[in-house]
């Protein structure tokens, strides 16, 4: 056996685990979900896989390159209103005015409705605009250094002024009442049970191909990179990489992750509003993921569906008791638990063999003694050692 | 001359409101690096302390008096029992410290609507702050001008505080430069507390500030968290005057595009405002010079 070839085999065998993983989940959401659940129960964990698409984004971005987006809802509701305005166009007829229109505004349509008429400008859209805003609002914040809790910061102001910007206008996009009454879907009669399990099975489909890249993405020579600039931002800086590039890379990719998720939300579930957008639901994306393990490759989505389904279950029987129950999800698991339940030693050996490859695994978890130095200029700065003593 | 004039007014006013929000977080946020999202909870358990307080005590304008040093207790209270049972094991992770304070605010909200029900509840103003106050050019509400005066003396006391007495020594030491600050006999254990306790207490006297300007409910934190951390990264953390310059400045900034367009775009207009000033100044108005890369 040659050098070259037990190389591959140890690589085939370190990948084997993450794929029978991903095959497992695939024959799970493709062939017993649809089987076992009723339509109802199906269409809800649709919704739910959207919120694991987000989820994969966020763990790219939050768990392997340390940027903690409190904005991701307003990529979500990108793409979502994009696709939300095609379908009311669609509904709407050739040359018609969406309904709510002829309702609250003039009854005209405002011109930067007329591109979403075509299917494939929505589509394109879908991807595109969540991407270019985040690469505009990366690039901005990145290159300038801007980062940890200031970013955080922003990220969470951004999402605040798109939901208030939504609500203000009420005329051409819905206003506090968002678009919703869709018919339906490219040409799908949206209230056919056979056209809902289409879209869950294209819901489906997308998690499992953005699992896919973000593993490709892991194994990759930039993954490593993403880690490093995670872990340690000025080395990576000073062997000659610009950490600001591999950021925003990582960042535009968690935006066109959530935009596509918010996209398939619409026709899953009806309706895009400012409340599917704004501070709250962009920090409870976030949970899912922390509880999930937010470095590993499948805890993110898996932890995003559990939560978003241990919501519907508990806050149908108990409603205020969900709201603390989430709260304290918060604390126990962040303050506790940062590696989310993957790093929990019952759980931990399998899904260490079945997840990732060794070597990266050492380094998976966000250690504390590796973490980036906060950002307090106040704190860390008078005395150059005192990054060292702490 | 009348609308520019009117304009400044509503300005500063606005700037006064979020200065009162923002101060308590230049002070943790900005001191000590922990990034508390419970923070407008505070503020609300600082309203609603108000509303007990007149429940008991008829006449408002005693009530409002005895608010306003009950509402510091009790935000810096609640800011205690924080600080010592999570955030203490959290200082060396500022972005978890985040998430688990967005726990905790979750979850004080939510008993804010158990006990005291999820409509708004009003305090009444006193009638001596009810009326309007002519300046010349323009009416002004007493209540935005005893708001000003409020932030402006939470200004004063805390900067005589940090400047001045042996705590605020030990506090701007134990900022600058923990290690250090430890080996010379401060105890960094309780000057953090303390810390937390005056910031936090600030966000109770701004919730009690609030209460003049509308009613009260559960959500009242959530409705100024974001603007208020938007003032400490405006301002540059380490620095009470880039808190009040960023305050101050963002208020007017908000007044003056509300003139010519609507409150929402002019959110928006602000937010955008304060993205582009990062990339002049990445550090806020005020930075202290280090030699640390961060």
């Amino acid at each position: 056996m040659t050098a070259t070839s037990a190389k591959l085999t140890g690589k085939l065998k370190r990948n084997y685990g993450t794929l029978l993983v991903f095959v497992l989940g695939a024959v799970a959401l493709l062939l017993v979900a649809p089987t076992v659940l009723s339509d109802f129960r199906l269409s809800l964990l649709g919704r739910f896989i959207c919120y694991g698409i987000v989820a994969v984004g966020i763990g790219l971005a939050w768990g392997r390159g340390g940027m903690l987006t409190l904005g991701q809802g307003v990529f979500f509701g990108l793409g979502g209103y994009v696709m939300a305005m095609h379908l009311k166009l669609a509904d709407a007829g050739l040359s018609g005015v969406p309904d709510f229109m002829r309702l609250y505004g003039a009854g005209r349509l405002p011109f930067w409705w007329e591109p979403f008429r075509s299917p494939v400008v929505t589509l394109l859209g879908v991807v595109l605009i969540p991407s270019l805003v985040a690469f505009g609002l990366g690039a901005a914040i990145f290159r300038r250094r801007v980062r940890g809790a200031y970013f955080a910061i922003l990220s969470q102001a951004l999402a605040a002024a798109f939901a208030i910007l939504l609500v203000g206008q009420v005329d051409t996009i819905g206003g506090f009442n968002g678009l919703n009454g869709f018919r339906s879907f490219f040409g799908f009669y949206l209230f056919d049970p056979v056209n809902k399990r289409m879209l869950f099975y294209i819901a489906a489909l997308i998690l499992l191909v953005m699992l896919a890249i973000v593993w490709q993405i892991y194994r990759s020579r930039y993954g490593e990179l993403l880690i490093a600039v995670r872990d340690q931002e000025e080395r990576v800086r000073f062997l000659g990489y610009d950490p600001a590039n591999i950021k925003i890379v990582a960042y535009v990719l968690a935006a066109a992750m959530a935009g596509i998720a918010g996209a398939l939300f619409v026709p899953i579930v009806g309706i895009i509003s400012p409340a599917n957008v704004g501070v709250v639901p962009s920090i409870a994306f976030l949970i899912g993921v922390a509880i999930g393990g937010r470095a590993t490759l499948f805890g993110p989505a898996l932890g995003a569906i559990a939560v978003a389904w241990a919501q519907t279950a508990l806050s149908e029987s108990f409603p205020s008791f969900w709201t603390y129950f989430q709260g304290a999800l918060f604390v126990v698991v962040i303050a506790f638990l940062p590696g989310g339940f993957s790093s929990v030693n019952l759980l931990q050996n399998p899904l260490r063999r079945l997840g990732t490859r060794a070597g990266v695994t050492r380094s998976l978890q966000p250690s504390d003694a590796a973490a980036p130095p906060p950002p307090e200029p106040g704190l860390s700065g008078v005395s150059a050692g005192s990054e060292a003593g702490r | 001359m009348q609308a520019l004039f009117s304009q400044l007014v509503a300005g500063l006013s606005l700037g006064s409101v979020l200065l009162l929000a923002a101060l308590g977080l230049a002070l943790t946020f900005g001191q000590m690096g922990v990034i508390n999202m419970a923070h407008g909870e505070f503020m609300m358990a600082g309203a609603y302390t108000a509303f007990i307080i007149q429940r008991g005590i008829a006449d408002a304008g005693t009530s409002l008096l005895l608010a306003i040093p009950l509402g510091f207790l009790v935000g810096g209270v609640m800011g205690l029992i924080l600080e010592a049972t999570l955030i203490r094991r959290m200082y060396h992770r500022p972005l978890d410290t985040l998430l688990v304070t967005w726990g905790v605010s979750l979850i004080l909200q939510q008993a804010a609507r158990d006990i005291f029900g999820a409509p708004n509840v009003d305090v009444r103003a006193p009638g001596w702050l009810s009326g309007s106050i002519d300046i010349g050019f323009t009416q002004v509400p007493a209540a935005r001008l005893f708001i000003l005066a409020l932030a402006v003396a939470a200004v004063l006391g805390l900067s005589l505080l940090l400047k001045t007495t042996p705590l605020g020594r030990r506090i701007r030491g134990v900022v600058q430069n923990r290690d250090l600050a430890e080996t010379v006999g401060i105890s960094t254990r309780s000057t953090d507390r303390l810390t937390f306790f005056i910031g936090s207490g600030l966000a109770g006297i701004a919730g009690v500030a609030l209460t003049l300007l509308g009613s009260t409910g559960p959500t009242l934190g959530t409705s100024y968290i974001v603007d208020a951390f938007l003032v400490v990264v405006a301002g540059g953390i380490g620095q009470i005057k880039g808190a009040v310059i960023a305050a101050f400045g963002l208020g007017l900034l908000q007044a003056t595009f509300e003139y010519s367009t609507t409150a929402n775009i002019a959110k928006v207009m602000v937010f955008v405002v304060v993205v582009v000033f990062l990339q002049i100044r990445p550090q806020g108005i005020f930075s202290i010079r280090t030699r640390s890369l961060a």
